[in-house]
């Protein structure tokens, strides 16, 4: 671990404006950035520890929506009566994720900031564009089982681990910010983390020193039916090689609302508006969800070792839509 | 009194069977019994020290640097660009005295040395001292190492036609015996598949450590070693000094499952660093480097055929296997040995042939050869059930020999039907659907399948020393270690049951290069070879008691720390004065070619496949098991169910994966080398049948460490196939395997 300075912050916007310098990062709960650290992966001049920032309520509008500070831990998360009630597909999401060791530690800003899995990302013996601009990336033509099969460039086929933030897209979240410069900013849930394109390296749309604080849940949706359903190797403790978020509201016997997003599929949390487009309005059935299940995957493109997250995906999101309809 | 320095040898050569054992006369009635860990309070408490948590005054931090290529050469190593760094204090390196890889099990010399050549990706080329860990680190990370790149032999697909013979590892490179060709030609049922297993690292809990100091011309080194007495005379080999230059430490190993067999690159490195140093070096392996730099088990691939009668009994038996080694290195993954002697069949071929390739050193992991021959024996033998249509239980138990197939000799003891019949009625597996794909609970596809267990029983020489205190308490000495396996408690019992102690009034000393030598621990001879030893040494102070008493031995009893003979007794305290030692000794003999030893059992496996996904679940798992007298029935619970676990990754996750490109190991983590964790370990289930083995010790017990993991990886495939109806041949059976298969939804 390179030498680093160590810096406690009072405020958020202290925190934000402290941050301001190149080579400057947040830790929170430190499950991802620690370990990054030990492999040089991330090589930080200096650290500013948010995680004692009074920033670890959950609390419920008046509008009936929920703020979550941005240091809740996971389990906290997970476990809130609220949450459980109205947002089940955020409660399971984050149960699905890492271990309960690790939820007790992971912050919800953290984990919404967590890097990718690639195993190349993980070793600096490796050339990979996320980590070192340029130098190449090792996991096209590589060992890819567990990366990416939408949204890809050329550059970079990685995939955005989180559990929660699946659930977070399909649940439109907006994610509340403070700058280093002290002004606020609202970035919805569809904007914040990045496609690769010709710049892997940048995964969200943040700026140096910016500080997530909160995050915000709209109203809850009335009357629909959650799931959170995650494809993995092994029953615990492994990252989706698929899953899905799903909310969906059935009304006289037609689908009124689907909110579906994808996990372990590519660099964000995929959300196609095609797929809810095909389901909405129209009677559930096998034919409709095979319909959707084809537009997902249609620009889908496999690298070999993960080329059987396509028909994954499919069956995935096939079973998971007949589970909350009833629909065959 | 006796034993005033001076102890005397009782020593066993195991020509001839041994029809009685004192272990079934002993009044203490403390053998066999399911005791808690002798040394368990120490470790849930966190006084047991293991290796890297030895702290010395003035002691140095040392990290290991890996190669960055696949194949290659050193061509330099900038230390100035980091000894600068606040608190690094050198680079060291010795390119011909590094170890180029861990040693083999059981080898007395030095393994192949010189580092400046590079044949793996992450082979250790220096070490960088420093006086923090974390400082350490950071140099070894940033090291500006020059290579000249060669080119590597990284696929194993790519070079599997240019195979070599490596010499014999416990069983031929190659056997035959009458014409297997014929045989399958005029067999009523054949069954000819291929598998393949990939190459696995045992990923123990503690990394590889060595903590390295000097006295004058002594070398000590607290590590992380299975058969210290073998490893110092590897590591003083290795540095050229004489052996009784060397001590190594191992009072505690955090599990080893064959990787810790043999000296590993951290040792050398310790050691040359400390006497350059003049300090005490302490080097941990990182994660990582447990991964990159020690032992995998080999990938295979292998062929089996089997040729039966129409009644289902083998006429023919063939397992054809490949393997891969790094250049020079003898050891072969012996996949085929059990097969030997597991089945009959006039009409044998059994042959393993070596591929080369740039990829860290193969060894010995938890049951080499067994582990992963019967991942395809038994995947093939459920084969032959189904097209004969016969229960697989069946198959087997119309398959029982009377003698070794190709020895001709007895079995020194063998329960197998007995294992088979008590699992099939305990488990329920007259449940089971015979047709695949018949029972659904909701999305999931349930299923049963079951194995064969089986693992050669072996024994090495060993010495213990015991000695009884003028307090009355025992002392055991022997450089044989506990690497979780349970060798303290057993020792323990064994000498108390001997000696009438209670086996808390009994200390055991393990680990230590300087005691009696020891075989160590591998190949699951360790409770049987260091527990005869000190079966015999007792065996002596008993006599040396009895001549005491004016009693013959067999006149005495001796319970609760009383020695109790013609209706008087006698504190044991007051018996042995200044106190009396004996030396046990024991080492093989004719019983090892005059009977075929091994240990049996069956494992019993139920799976749930999920029909959308291709996930699967094992729901619940028996083994049941037959390893002669059973020591201690819970830690050797224990071990079966470590077995079966393994068994469970064996099956469904572990893989290690190698970049094909550079040679490169990419998921060398805990987080991406997947072994079960405790959602992916159900109910499993262990029982034991007695049983008693005169051929292989005077304790009467088998081996059983590696007895959980032989065959129960196979009992979940053939649960699969029952379940879903798809066959999967390359482990691990991944879902993306059993995708494809699955029916439409
Ligand atoms: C072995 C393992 C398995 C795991 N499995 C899963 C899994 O299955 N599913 C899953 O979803 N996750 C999984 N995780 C990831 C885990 O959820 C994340 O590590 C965790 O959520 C990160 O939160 P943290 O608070 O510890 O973040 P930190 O490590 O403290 O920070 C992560 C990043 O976020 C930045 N950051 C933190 N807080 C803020 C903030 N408020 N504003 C701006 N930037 C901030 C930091 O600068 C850093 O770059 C796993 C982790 C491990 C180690
Ligand atoms: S996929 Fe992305 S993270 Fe992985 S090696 Fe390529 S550039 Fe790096």
């Amino acid at each position: 671990m390179k030498l680093f300075d160590y810096q406690r912050a009072d405020t958020p916007e202290q925190a934000a404006a402290s941050a301001v310098a190149p080579g400057t990062r947040f830790i929170a709960g430190g499950t991802n950035l620690l370990d990054l650290m030990k492999l040089q992966v991330e090589t930080p001049e200096r650290l500013v520890d948010v995680s004692r920032l009074e920033l670890a309520k959950i609390e419920t509008r008046e509008d009936g929506g929920v703020t979550i500070g941005a240091m809740v831990p996971n389990s906290d998360l997970a476990a809130d009566p609220h949450v459980i009630r109205n947002y089940p597909v955020l409660s399971r999401a984050l149960l699905a994720g890492a271990t309960g060791q690790l939820r007790n530690k992971a912050t919800t800003g953290g984990n919404l900031l967590q890097r990718t899995r690639c195993y190349y990302f993980y070793d600096v013996a490796t050339p990979c564009n996320k980590r070192e601009p340029g130098s190449g990336c090792s996991a096209i033509g590589g060992v890819n089982r567990i990366l990416a099969i939408l949204g890809t460039s050329d550059q970079c086929i990685a995939t955005h681990p989180s559990d929660m933030a699946v659930a977070m897209r399909a649940l439109d979240a907006t994610i509340v910010t403070v700058k280093a410069d002290g002004d606020r900013r609202r970035i919805p849930m569809a904007e914040f983390h990045r496609l690769p394109g010709d710049r892997p390296h940048i995964d969200t749309i943040l700026e140096q020193g910016e500080l997530i604080t909160h995050v915000e849940l709209p109203s809850p949706p009335p009357g629909g039916r959650h799931a959170y359903r995650k494809v993995r190797d092994r029953a615990s403790y492994a990252f989706a090689l698929v899953s899905v978020a799903a909310v969906i509201e059935v009304e006289d016997g037609r689908i009124a609302k689907a909110a579906l997003a994808f996990g372990g599929l590519a660099h964000k949390p995929w959300r196609d508006p095609e797929v809810e487009h095909i389901l909405i309005g129209q009677t559930p059935g096998k034919a409709l969800f095979e319909a959707a299940a084809d537009a997902l995957v249609r620009d889908a493109r496999g690298f070999g070792h993960n080329d059987f997250k396509i028909p994954l995906a499919r069956r995935t999101l096939i079973a998971t839509l007949q589970d909350l309809t009833g629909g065959r | 009194m006796f034993g005033l320095g001076k102890s005397h040898t009782n020593s066993l050569r195991m020509d001839a069977p041994q029809p009685t054992s004192l272990l079934d006369i002993g009044a203490q009635n403390v053998i066999g019994k399911p005791l808690d860990r002798y040394e368990g309070p120490l470790k849930v408490s966190g006084r047991a020290l293991y290796s890297a948590e030895y702290v010395f005054p003035d002691m140095a931090y040392g990290v290991l640097v890996g190669a960055r290529r696949g194949a290659g050469r050193v061509v330099s190593i900038d230390a100035e660009a980091v000894t600068s760094l606040p608190g690094v204090i050198d680079v060291v390196t010795d390119f011909k005295t590094f170890i180029r890889n861990p040693g083999q099990g059981g080898e007395t010399e030095a393994p192949t040395q010189g580092v400046e050549e590079i044949v793996y990706f992450g082979q250790v080329i220096a070490i960088v001292l420093a006086e923090s860990y974390e400082a350490a680190r950071d140099a070894a990370i940033r090291l500006p190492v020059e290579y000249e790149e060669a080119a590597g032999r990284f696929d194993f697909a790519a070079h599997k036609h240019e195979t070599d013979v490596p010499p014999e590892n416990n069983t031929p490179a190659h056997f035959g015996q009458g014409d297997l060709d014929q045989a399958m030609a005029e067999a009523a049922f054949t069954v000819d598949a291929s598998f393949t297993t990939p190459s696995q690292n045992s990923a123990a809990m503690e990394p590889h450590a060595s903590v390295a100091m000097w006295d004058e011309d002594r070398l000590t080194l607290y590590g992380s070693y299975q058969i210290p007495t073998k490893d110092a005379m590897q590591l003083a080999d290795a540095l050229g000094v004489g052996k009784d230059q060397v001590r190594i430490v191992s009072h505690f190993v955090g599990g080893g499952f064959g990787s810790k067999l043999g000296i590993a690159p951290e040792t050398t490195a310790a050691a040359i660093a400390a006497k350059r140093l003049g300090r005490p070096v302490k080097a941990v392996m990182l994660r990582q480097q447990v991964f990159d730099a020690t032992v995998r088990r080999s990938n295979t691939e292998q062929r089996i055929r089997l040729a039966a009668d129409a009644h289902g009994r083998l006429i023919g038996i063939g397992h054809e296997t490949l393997t891969s080694n790094l250049p020079g290195e003898d050891y072969f993954e012996p996949a085929g040995i059990g097969t030997h002697f597991l089945y009959p069949g006039e009409h044998r071929l059994i042959t393993h042939d070596q591929v080369r390739l740039n990829l860290v050193l193969s060894g010995s992991m938890r049951a080499p050869g067994e582990a992963v021959g019967m991942l395809a024996l038994e995947t093939a033998m459920d084969m032959l059930a189904e097209q004969m249509a016969i229960d697989p239980v069946e198959l087997r138990r119309r398959n029982e020999p009377l003698l070794d197939p190709e020895k001709n000799v007895p079995y020194s003891s063998r329960s197998l039907r007995e294992c088979l019949d008590l699992g099939a009625q305990t488990f329920g597996w007259d449940a089971r659907e015979t047709r695949p794909a018949q029972r659904r609970e909701g999305e999931w596809l349930i299923g049963m399948g079951m194995a064969a267990a089986a693992r050669s029983n072996l024994l090495q020489s060993e010495e213990a020393k015991v000695r009884i205190e003028p307090s009355g308490r025992a002392v055991i000495e022997t450089a044989m270690t506990d690497i979780g396996t349970g060798t303290y408690s057993v020792l323990s019992q064994i000498a108390g049951e001997l000696l009438g102690l209670d086996p808390r009034s009994v200390d055991v000393r393990l680990g230590d290069s300087d005691m009696p030598a020891s075989g160590g621990s591998g190949g699951s001879w360790g409770a049987c070879g260091s527990g005869s030893a000190v079966y015999l040494a007792c065996e002596e102070l008993r006599r040396q008691l009895a001549k005491t008493l004016g009693v013959e031995p067999g006149a005495m009893t001796l319970k609760d720390g009383l020695a109790i003979a013609q209706n008087k007794s006698m504190p044991l305290a007051e018996l042995v004065g200044d106190g009396i030692e004996a030396m046990g000794a024991i080492s093989p003999g004719k019983q090892k070619d005059a009977v075929t030893q091994a240990s049996y059992g069956a494992h019993f496996a139920e799976v749930a496949v999920n029909a959308v996904t291709g996930e699967v679940r094992v729901r619940r798992m028996l083994g049941v098991f037959a390893a002669g007298r059973i020591l201690n029935e819970k830690t050797a619970r224990s071990q079966c169910l470590g077995g079966m676990t393994f068994g469970i990754g064996a099956a469904l996750t572990e893989e290690l994966l190698h970049d094909g490109r550079t040679g490169k190991l990419v998921n060398r983590d805990l987080a991406e080398y997947h072994i079960p964790v405790n959602a992916d370990v159900p109910q499993l289930e262990v029982l034991f049948v007695a049983e008693r083995d005169q051929h292989s010790n005077p304790l009467h017990a088998k081996g059983l460490g590696e007895l959980g993991i032989s065959g129960a990886g196979a009992a979940i495939t053939n649960a699969i196939y029952n379940a879903c109806g798809v066959r999967v041949r390359d482990y691990p059976l991944t879902l993306d395997k059993i995708l494809p298969g699955l029916p439409d939804l």
